[in-house]
């Protein structure tokens, strides 16, 4: 049996989309114990609430420090080691967001450990499937030793779970020296009342085809019309069309939309190792010879300044 | 300020690798090999501090075989000091990397360490994070931009919100991201001048390095494949399809 935790995130309150994907692949690995762990300054009982409700934790604990007010990877993690060597825990999963990425490798380091990055299959206690090559090979591991797992969940490779009977709480404090030399400055994040990239049922993306930032604007237009929420390739990114937080693909978001819809974006394997488990993927392109065809399950090609603007009137 | 880089040669990243039928790995064999892309960053952003007056020595490191001089010669060609080779024939994995980049840093006494965000082979992620761990010492990940003042420096990380901008005391371990900057060209003099330039080979046992407790990687598979599209005819069509899967 195994005895789980699981570094939770949390943002003003509201309890990350990630972790109950988390929780999914932490429940397929005979656990005994699920235990989600949220550090913030302050403000943490609604999310502690959400994470509690999620069918199969067992327990959240909360870590309320000031110096978790912006969580950085550097100060979580002796805070994420000292809670998983006092509670004994197998495992110490996060997931494969930019913070959970930081974060856990650190951790692992500092237990002397190696780290499972992307979890995408459990096939036992100490054996994964991840992705490798940007997703063009998967391998199969084992982890050596007898010490913690610790692991990044693909989140694209787990819906999240429901709602179950409600875990305990209990606040905790962790006696830990901190570490001064690093520190919170600030933080950039574009404002949209559009769905979350990462766990929207429908996505729309905009490569370099779509020309410019200006331009943008068509696919902002379409996706809202379909409810969607809108991505980007690296070429529209660089190009500064739209910010980085919205950039799909191996070294953007990876993402498992039901719809997925590439407009103007040739599908280099990049791009495809963001979208590969996405459900329907759409392509438009002017090119018919666009490597996106060959991965999409229906592809219309054409000039997308004129198909956009039909289809928004369609649907 | 002395700065070490990491230098992993990696398939290049325009091949599309296939997996051996067998299941044992992927085939190497005549492919070509590069510079991993976030390390050719890396490289650039070394430069650059040093071109500023902000360092003074760049010294790029590969732990790999000895072919990965090449990786290293591209490295010195693009400007670099000079070059360190941990020669390894096995493939070490991120906390065995972040032991002896450890290592060398007590051994050179830098002051910086910039590697890539990720290894685009294993797409493991980790070296950077693991280095700051066992060294102690600040990480800044995912960085867009570095400023370096003093005794710290100022660095934009490309996180999922957006851009979290953090300051990190020195020696600090930074993992270049792909829009950190554009690596410039190696010029035919500049391959020239790094034939001459200085490249150490140590091993492991040298450093005193033990290799970590690994990922055992028991087999090697390709992906799933998609099942093979259409392409439709009109708008009209494409919006009747979707809507007949309900994705409308
Ligand atoms: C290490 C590394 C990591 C990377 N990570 C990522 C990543 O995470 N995500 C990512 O996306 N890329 C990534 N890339 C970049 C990737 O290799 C490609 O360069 C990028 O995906 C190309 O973007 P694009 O398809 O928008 O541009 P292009 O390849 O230039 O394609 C533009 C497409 O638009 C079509 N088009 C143009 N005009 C029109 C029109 N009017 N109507 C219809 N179609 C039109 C063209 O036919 C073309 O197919 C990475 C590269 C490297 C080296
Ligand atoms: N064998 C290696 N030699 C040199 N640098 C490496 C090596 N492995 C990893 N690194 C560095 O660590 C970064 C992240 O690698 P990884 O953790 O494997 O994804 C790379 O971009 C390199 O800068």
């Amino acid at each position: 049996m195994s005895k789980v935790l699981i570094i939770g995130e949390q943002t003003g309150g509201v309890l990350g989309q990630a972790v109950g994907r988390v929780v999914a692949c932490a429940k397929e690995l005979n656990a005994s114990e699920v235990v989600v762990a949220l550090f913030g300054a302050g403000d943490l009982a609604s999310a502690a609430d959400a994470a509690a409700a999620l069918d199969g934790v067992t327990r959240v604990v909360t870590v309320d420090n000031p110096a978790n007010d912006h969580p950085l990877a550097a100060l979580v993690a002796p805070q994420v080691v000292a809670l998983a060597q006092q509670g004994g825990y197998s495992h110490v999963l996060g997931s494969n967001s930019s913070f959970g990425k930081d974060t856990l490798p650190r951790v692992a380091a500092l237990l002397g450990v190696p780290q499972v990055t992307d979890i995408m299959l459990v096939l036992g206690e100490r054996s994964f499937k991840r992705p490798t090559y940007a997703g063009n090979a998967i391998v199969t591991v084992e982890v050596a030793g007898d010490g913690v797992v610790c692991g990044t969940v693909r989140s694209a490779s787990y819906p999240a779970v429901g709602n179950g009977d409600k875990a305990p709480v209990e606040a905790v404090s962790l006696d830990v020296a901190l570490p001064s030399h690093t520190r919170y400055i600030s933080q950039e994040t574009s404002k949209s009342d559009r769905p979350d990239l990462q766990s929207a049922p429908k996505v729309v993306s905009g490569g370099r085809g779509v020309g410019s930032a200006e331009n943008f604007k068509i696919i902002f237009s379409f996706a809202d019309k379909i409810g969607a929420a809108v991505g980007a390739s690296r070429a529209a990114v660089d190009a500064g069309f739209v910010p980085n937080e919205m950039q799909v693909g191996q070294t953007g978001k990876i993402i498992a939309p039901g719809l997925y819809v590439a407009v103007g974006i040739s599908g280099a394997i990049q791009h495809l190792a963001g979208i590969k488990d996405a459900g329907t993927i759409v392509a438009i392109n002017k090119d018919e010879e666009a490597p996106i065809f060959e991965v999409a399950d229906l592809g219309l090609v054409g000039d997308l300044f004129q198909l956009l603007p039909e289809l928004e009137k369609l649907v | 300020m002395k700065i070490l880089v990491g230098v992993k040669r990696v398939v290049d990243y325009n091949v599309r690798v296939q997996v051996k039928p067998d299941g044992s790995g992927v085939a190497l064999d005549g492919v070509k090999m590069s510079v991993n892309p976030f390390d050719e960053i890396a490289v650039e952003e070394a430069l650059r501090l040093r071109e500023a007056g902000k360092a003074t020595e760049v010294v790029v490191v590969s732990i790999g075989p000895v072919a990965a001089q090449e990786q290293l010669r591209t490295a010195l060609a693009m400007g670099a000091d000079r070059a360190i080779l941990v020669e390894s024939a096995e493939a070490c994995q991120s906390l065995t990397v972040a032991r002896v980049f450890a290592k060398l840093v007590e051994k050179e006494q830098a002051g910086l360490v910039i590697l890539g965000k990720q290894a685009i082979d294993d797409d493991a992620g980790q070296t950077p994070q693991m280095l700051a761990a066992l060294l102690g010492c600040a990480q800044a990940s995912y960085a867009s931009k570095v400023e370096v003042n003093d005794n710290s420096m100022r660095v934009t990380q490309e996180v999922d919100a957006g851009l979290q901008t953090i300051d990190v005391d020195l020696p600090a371990v930074i993992s270049a991201d792909l829009r950190l900057n554009e690596p410039r060209y190696v010029k035919l003099p500049d391959i020239m001048k790094a034939k001459k330039k200085p490249m150490d080979t140590l091993s492991l046992a040298d450093l005193g390095v033990e290799p970590a407790a690994a990922l055992k990687v028991v087999k090697t598979e390709a992906p799933a494949a998609r099942g093979g599209g259409r392409k439709v005819a009109s708008a009209e069509e494409l919006v009747k399809e979707l809507k007949n899967k309900g994705l409308l």
